[in-house]
């Protein structure tokens, strides 16, 4: 699996929001896209990650 | 006063496609208020401004208001100063607070939508919304302080996301919304309005 273009040995399957908090993400502050395309965020506790993924998550902080 | 004379100085051959664009922008504070300003200047053809918020004290440090303007909605304080910069910008607000709920609404006649909100959760929630309703979105994370100028960037993600910022959190020993300024905001501000004017303008490539 990729995240932001770096390679990740993992076998099975995963959430998106238990992948990002093993990565130590915040899924509050997050935008994550999947093979291309935007995840939703009321999707990140049901859509499952394998093998081969490649994910692109950016993250967001406060101010403006 | 005639129109084409607000842009004399203006790139040539440029005005009719910025006269045709058309940006909607999320949020009215440091970010929005410069933003709506550099875009009504340079002659973009309609605004829609959206924020539920009052106009304070503590937002002179770098938000685009005075003291005549304190208590005024924010909508209401940006729409009548945009009047007197340029009146041929046509200028739509909306005085509401954007959430998860309305924001596929609120933006539906809108394909280009500015993130110029203040917290993190809120700029993800919005950006992830509009970029799953296949829009094209400006976005801004980390100008905290007075750091190095040359940090704040634009960057491309996530396809149709363009994101500026230095992307770094402010420092934990402030407190929330504490350390924004002026110039380092609205230098975040001039790169977000300078990618609208290139998006608007065709510049920016579309994968």
């Amino acid at each position: 699996m990729f995240i932001n273009g770096e390679k990740f040995e993992f076998t099975g399957e995963i959430t998106i929001s238990d992948l990002l908090k093993t990565h130590g993400f915040d899924c509050t502050r997050v935008a994550v896209e999947r093979g291309g395309v935007i995840v939703r965020k009321g999707e990140f506790d049901s859509t499952k990650v394998v093998d081969g993924d490649k994910l692109e998550i950016v993250t967001f902080v406060g101010g403006g | 006063m005639l129109e084409q004379d607000l842009y004399a100085r203006n790139l040539p051959d440029i005005q009719s496609k910025l006269k045709c664009g058309k940006a909607a922008i999320a949020g009215l504070g440091g970010l929005g208020s410069n933003i709506a300003v550099m875009l009504a200047r340079i002659g973009v053809g309609s605004l829609f401004l959206v924020d539920f918020d009052r106009v304070e004290p503590s937002n002179l440090n770098r938000q685009h208001y005075n003291h005549s303007h304190l208590g005024q909605f924010k909508t209401d304080a940006l729409a009548s100063q945009l009047e007197l910069i340029n009146p041929f910008v046509s200028v739509r607000t909306c005085c509401e607070k954007i959430t998860a709920d309305n924001a596929a609404n609120l933006f539906a006649d809108y394909s280009l939508v500015c993130e110029a909100f203040d917290r993190a959760e809120f700029k993800a929630d919005l950006v992830c919304s509009m970029l799953a309703a296949g829009k094209t979105v400006v976005a801004a994370s980390g100008m905290n302080g007075v750091g190095d100028s040359n940090l704040i960037t634009t960057q491309r993600k996530l396809g149709k996301l363009w994101l500026c910022g230095d992307g770094l959190d402010s420092p934990p020993e402030l407190e929330a919304g504490v350390g924004f300024m002026a110039p380092r905001v609205m230098l975040c501000a001039a790169h977000q309005a300078n990618a609208i004017t290139r998006i608007l303008l065709g510049l920016e490539e579309f994968t």
